[in-house]
């Protein structure tokens, strides 16, 4: 088991959720309420790492973020840092392509709360902020955690934009994924075999989990 | 704008047309009342600061809410406003003690319960303050909905056809709570229905909305008795709508006479038609006596008509009886009689049947375009 690749896994995938959680609140909430032109042009967007290769992801990401042009080449420049192969370009295209992981379920948890809840909630008295904290996010939280779940098994099992990305550097970009195609490269069977196995049974402790919450949110609230 | 309570004006093309100019009293309660799409909803969600139409001034207790000369908007949460949903809007995560302290910002935190007990003893919902929404019926529900909106000491209480969504029993018992209620409130109430019944139970007047517009404002029974146009009647249910040509103003004996259909007909003296225009003319079942077979009176001297029963209904106590007055004109008048007096007089369908129209009761409005004359 290589402990240094599955630690870097759960740090990535931790990072991940930190920057996914107001992203996913913020937009989930903003998809799911209001009505504006050229949404769907967003949502497909937004929804584009789901259905793209990874590695075409992976690649574009790459170009931009390369020192000789663009946003690398104005990051190089202002800051003298590169975001290739490296954990911070990690965590960025990490959270790019688990955006339609984090949003999709919490546009639809707060799509789901009745517009009239929330206006009951203003007539109460309630500000924007109070609405959220107080009303829609304990009536979207099983989206929310779901969503978080999801970006978390599915950060800790990518494969193809860690590689393209991040390279295979020990200890700074090698994931639990990419330490699996590493030991069978190296015909060490029995370590691919036992990370394998800790992937499987984490991705399935996942989906039970979010089947889990999905059904307990159909139950009425008693 | 008058010192009313609240003062209500909404001008609007699109998307939803609007032409709403409205006034309530403290302790009055209003009722809009109208078809659906009328826009009935979307007035009540403008005063609460859900909806913000195109031309809007609104001011509440010499507070304005809205106006859009000034480009002045107070956001709902800063509008002292109870509102009762259509499906009541409790929030579904909370007891029904969270629900009603949620509204309850003004009080210190140390009193919000007992001040939420106090609320749920007025709304005669003593313990059940730990139970959630879903394990309420629909009238405790709505209950909750009404003590949640009070909670706020509104300057204004909305109530969206908060009858809707219970059955027939349990309704008549809220209006009767509604009614016990409002005596204690002394806020103005603005009241949504499209049931016209209700309107006149519970309302001390109404605005009859129809597409945006606000037709006719007044008393329940002087609207009914007394439209404007034949819009308004027909919005109010009249049935016997129709069509008549003015032939003579008496003013000595106050009597107005119509040409209608090759009778003549005496209605209340109405002076503001001129000779020879033509109107539109109702008049409500209540005005029109039926002859008894067996004992002429002189009541049936007045506009006296022949028919035949073509359809009988028994409703509530009483015989719903429509009269056909001319069969090739097809023209019909509907009639109400207790049902004690249509059985002593054997009514039924094919019945041939004698009936008086109380000038009176005979109203006349602008004419327009009938689509039929019953």
């Amino acid at each position: 088991m290589d402990w240094q690749a599955l630690t870097l896994s759960v740090k990535l995938s931790l990072v991940t959720l930190l920057f996914l959680l107001p992203i996913g609140i913020i937009f989930g909430r903003w998809l799911a309420y209001r009505q504006f032109f050229g949404k769907s042009l967003v949502q497909t967007l937004l929804t584009l790492p789901l259905i793209l290769p990874p590695t075409v992801l992976g690649y574009y990401l790459l170009v931009v973020f390369s020192p000789n042009q663009g946003l690398g080449l104005w990051l190089s420049n202002t800051f003298g840092t590169t975001l290739v192969f490296n954990f911070e370009g990690l965590v960025l295209a990490s959270v790019i392509f688990n955006l339609p992981f984090a949003i999709q379920p919490m546009q639809r948890a707060f799509a789901a709360i009745p517009r009239e809840i929330r206006e009951a909630a203003a007539c109460c008295g309630m500000s924007p902020g109070q609405v959220l904290w107080k009303i829609e996010l304990p009536l979207a939280w099983h989206g929310i955690v779901s969503a978080m779940v999801m970006s978390f098994a599915h950060t800790l099992g990518e494969f193809g934009i860690v590689l393209m990305v991040g390279g295979n550097i020990p200890a700074e970009t090698q994931t639990i994924a990419i330490s699996i195609y590493d030991r069978v490269q190296a015909f060490d069977d029995h370590s691919a075999a036992v990370m394998s196995f800790s992937l499987l049974l984490f991705s399935m402790m996942t989906i039970s989990f979010t089947y889990w919450l999905s059904e307990r949110s159909e139950k009425p609230h008693v | 704008m008058s010192d009313s309570a609240i003062n209500v004006s909404l001008q609007q093309r699109h998307p939803i047309p609007l032409s709403v100019q409205l006034e309530c009293q403290h302790g009055e309660l209003l009722a809009l009342v109208g078809p659906s799409g009328s826009g009935k909803t979307t007035i009540l969600r403008a005063i609460a600061g859900l909806y913000q139409p195109t031309k809007s001034n609104i001011v509440c207790q010499s507070e304005v809410w809205q106006n859009s000369t000034q480009s002045l908007f107070l956001p709902t949460h800063r509008r002292k406003v109870g509102l009762v949903f259509q499906n009541y809007a409790l929030f579904p995560h909370m007891t029904v003690l969270d629900n009603i302290q949620q509204a309850l910002t003004d009080w210190p935190k140390q009193q919000q319960k007992t001040q939420a007990l106090v609320l749920l003893e007025k709304v005669h919902l003593q313990g059940l303050e730990q139970r959630y929404p879903k394990m309420l019926s629909g009238g405790q529900q709505q209950r909750v909905a009404v003590a949640r909106a009070l909670a706020r000491k509104p300057k204004v209480l909305l109530l969206d056809e908060p009858f809707s969504a219970v059955d027939q029993v349990t309704r008549r018992k809220l209006y009767r709570e509604l009614l016990a209620l409002r005596k204690k409130l002394a806020m103005p109430m603005i009241l949504v229905t499209h049931d016209l019944e209700e309107s006149t139970l519970l309302a001390d007047r109404i605005a009859l909305l129809h597409k945006g517009e606000v037709l006719q404002t007044g008393t329940p029974d002087f609207v009914s008795a007394h439209p404007k146009t034949a819009t308004v009647a027909r919005l109010m249910d009249q049935q016997n709508l129709f069509t008549a040509q003015v032939i003579e103003h008496n003013e000595q004996n106050k009597k107005t006479l119509l040409h209608w259909h090759g009778l003549v007909l005496e209605a209340i003296y109405q002076p503001r038609f001129l000779i020879e225009q033509k109107v539109c003319w109702m008049i409500q079942p209540a005005n029109i006596l039926l002859h008894r077979r067996d004992r002429p009176s002189n009541g049936d001297k007045e506009n006296p008509l022949q028919g035949q029963i073509i359809e009988y209904l028994e409703i509530n106590g009483l015989a719903n009886i429509l009269v056909q007055i001319d069969k090739e004109l097809n023209i019909n008048i509907t009639i109400n009689v207790p049902l004690h007096v249509a059985k002593r007089n054997r009514l039924g369908v094919n019945e041939n049947i004698g009936i008086s129209l109380l000038s009176e009761g005979i109203h006349l409005m602008p004419y327009q375009a009938l689509r039929r004359e019953n």
